[in-house]
């Protein structure tokens, strides 16, 4: 798209589909952002009136509130790191030539289609448990006190359990990355006389930089909302030790069935993404230019 | 020093042989071009000598010291790839200096050296610019600077020239011509373009199959080839291979002329219908079909004014033909 005609052509043609896309984002934005100033408790009978900001200060006032907003955070980073880190790894390690790699690849990526309560489930009961599962065998089987993984280190464990979830997903974008670098680059690098270390460092890094980006990027999103694991497992719990601020808005909603404030905790949710939004833009997005 | 001598290097993928075993002496300083056909096993021989390809067996001996078991970075030599194996991450000068780089040199050292790359090679004002946005000639010329700033014992080309367009190709075959003729190291080149080979080398070796048909001097395979592979590939347009009779009269199973050594006479000699006449101002090429040896080419002088259809008699310079035996063999 280079011309002044072929980009305006490209413009047009694009139109009707941003158009829907932003009504379609709009609408239940607007919705939501007349409901968070509205006092509307399905409990109660005074389910009209304007609420002025008291929906939001309430989430200010709360003591939970910010613990929920940096559990939040720590959430995303703490997945994001891991599945960076080990997708990065184990995607150098199943671009190796191995025998059965087909099936090797197939079953690196099978958790990412097994469904968020159904993992959280599976791990909470057949592996987190601490009298059946198969890490307090392990404990009881060297002798130690099983953990109490879900009591204990309930943020920890939500991380784990997610990292689980998402680790495929990054494996699979590094790994195609990593295909379409030339080999002939890596061997340019080791006439050159690059170790293995700095071929890494020097040829397949700056590579994947782009790689990386997009797994941040599309990964920020998805985990900002995570809720399902959290539901299955801890439920928010001990506390509100692993409350974040999705399960802080479901509790809202659901549970206090005020409809006032969770509409005013998504509206905060929505501004807390923006910002990581703003601040990942600033120091990535150099990366997915060409 | 860049002498590499290769003693019965052998090169299996699986159950293929793909070099049989080849024995050759390069010479310190000297410009080797290797030819043949495609997938003949000039880019394994080429990376084998590099140390990209482990040898199946025989020996690699580089300046008197065995290289076979070396890794590439060990072996002091240096190579230009096809596709140029730029890092498009890097700007030219961090390119330039990467090997250097690698190998530890102080950053003032590497720069003096970069730059000292950069003015032979006309590189100076793309030095901060990256690879994506070089054109095709200069991103040539600086992965030829990566490959001098580190001073190897020989230079290995793959193809070097083969993504570039006719002119462009014309002018970096003399740059690296020159280049050799100032660095005095030896070089190593793959090449199936036959007018490079002759051109630019020393010393050519034709592959066919992975054996080596015949090493020589471009003037030694152009007069004397040692058998009608050799014949047939080096020399434009490819010299004519007959058989039959007329290759009996000369006590020969085959016998071969170069279309350049054939004329155009206006009795005897062979009679045949001009087919195709392509006129290029200096030459006029023909391919005549003759009652006596079937089609052959003929290249005659630019006044030639023949047109498909006219009928030409042709006669080959008695003491240019060359005769080979039923082995394929040139005959003494
Ligand atoms: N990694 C490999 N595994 C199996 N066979 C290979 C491999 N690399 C090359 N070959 C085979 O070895 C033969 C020689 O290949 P090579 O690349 O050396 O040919 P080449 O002379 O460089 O041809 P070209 O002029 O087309 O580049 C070919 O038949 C090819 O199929
Ligand atoms: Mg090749």
């Amino acid at each position: 798209m280079a011309t002044q005609s072929s980009r305006a052509t490209a413009r047009l043609m694009v139109a009707p589909s941003v158009i829907v896309l932003f009504i379609w984002m709009i609408v239940p934005l607007a919705l939501t952002l007349w409901f968070a100033f509205r006092i509307y408790r399905l409990l109660s009978p005074d389910r009209n009136g304007w609420a002025g900001f008291s929906n939001f200060l309430w989430y200010f006032n709360s003591p939970d509130f910010w613990l929920a907003i940096s559990n939040t955070l720590v959430l995303v980073g703490g997945v994001l790191a891991i599945t960076i880190v080990f997708g990065v790894l184990i995607a150098l390690l199943i671009d190796q030539p191995v025998w059965g790699q087909g099936p090797l690849r197939i079953l690196v990526i099978s958790p990412f289609f097994v469904m968020p309560p159904v993992a959280a489930s599976v791990w909470e009961n057949l592996f987190m448990h601490p009298q059946n599962g198969l890490l307090a065998a392990g404990a009881i089987g060297l002798g130690m006190q099983p953990i109490l993984f879900l009591e204990q280190y309930p943020m920890s464990s939500v991380i784990f359990i997610v990292s689980w979830e998402w680790l495929p997903f990054a494996t699979l974008i590094f790994l195609t990355a990593l295909q379409s670098l030339s080999s002939e680059q890596l061997e340019a690098a080791e006439m050159d006389g690059a170790s293995a270390l700095s071929r890494f460092r020097y040829i397949v890094m700056p590579h994947m930089t782009r790689a990386i980006t997009v797994v941040v990027l599309i990964q920020t999103i998805f985990l900002l909302g995570i809720f399902g694991e959290i539901f299955t497992t801890t439920q928010g719990g001990p506390g509100s030790a692993s409350t974040t601020l999705p399960y802080m808005i479901y509790k809202q909603a659901v549970i206090a069935k005020d409809i006032g404030r969770a509409a005013a905790g998504g509206i905060i949710a929505v501004i807390l993404a923006n910002i990581v939004a703003f601040f990942l833009m600033r120091s990535m997005g150099k990366h997915l230019d060409t | 020093m860049g002498k590499i001598v290769l003693n019965s290097v052998r090169k299996s993928f699986g159950e293929v042989d793909v070099i049989p075993g080849v024995d050759l002496t390069i010479e310190n300083g000297e410009f080797v071009v290797f030819v043949g056909p495609s997938g003949c096993g000039k880019s394994t021989l080429l990376r084998l000598i590099a140390g990209l390809e482990d040898t199946t067996s025989g020996a690699i001996v580089i300046d008197g010291s065995d290289a076979t078991a070396l890794p590439p970075a060990k072996r002091g030599l240096a190579m230009v790839f096809q596709s140029y194996a730029l890092y498009p991450h890097m700007t030219v000068r961090k390119n330039i200096m990467f090997p250097l780089k690698m190998a530890g040199m102080d950053l003032a050292e590497a720069t003096k050296r970069a730059d000292a790359a950069a003015s032979v090679l006309n590189l100076t004002n793309y030095m901060e610019r990256k690879p994506g946005q070089l054109s095709g000639g200069q991103r040539q010329r600086v992965a030829i600077g990566r490959a001098i700033v580190r001073e190897p014992a020989a230079f290995l080309f793959d193809e070097p020239l083969s993504n570039l367009d006719a002119a462009l190709r014309v002018n970096m075959r003399q740059e690296i011509t020159e280049l050799h003729q100032s660095l005095k190291t030896t070089m190593i080149y793959v090449t199936h373009d036959q007018v490079e080979a002759m051109t630019m080398a020393d010393k050519i070796v034709v592959l066919n199959a992975g054996r080596i048909e015949q090493v020589g001097s471009p003037m030694e395979l152009y007069n004397h080839p040692k058998n009608t592979f050799v014949a047939g590939f080096i020399g434009s347009p490819k010299m004519n291979l007959i058989e039959g009779p007329e290759a009996a009269k000369h006590g020969a199973t085959t016998i071969g002329i170069r279309p350049e050594h054939l004329e155009v006479v206006s009795e005897g000699g062979w009679s045949g219908v001009v087919g195709l006449s392509e006129h290029l101002g200096s030459d006029t090429f023909l391919k005549v079909t003759t009652d006596a040896v079937g089609t052959i080419n003929v290249r005659a002088g630019g006044e030639v004014m023949l047109r498909h259809g006219d009928r030409v008699n042709l006669a080959p310079q008695a003491n240019k033909i060359h005769r080979f035996g039923a082995d394929g063999k040139a005959l003494a």
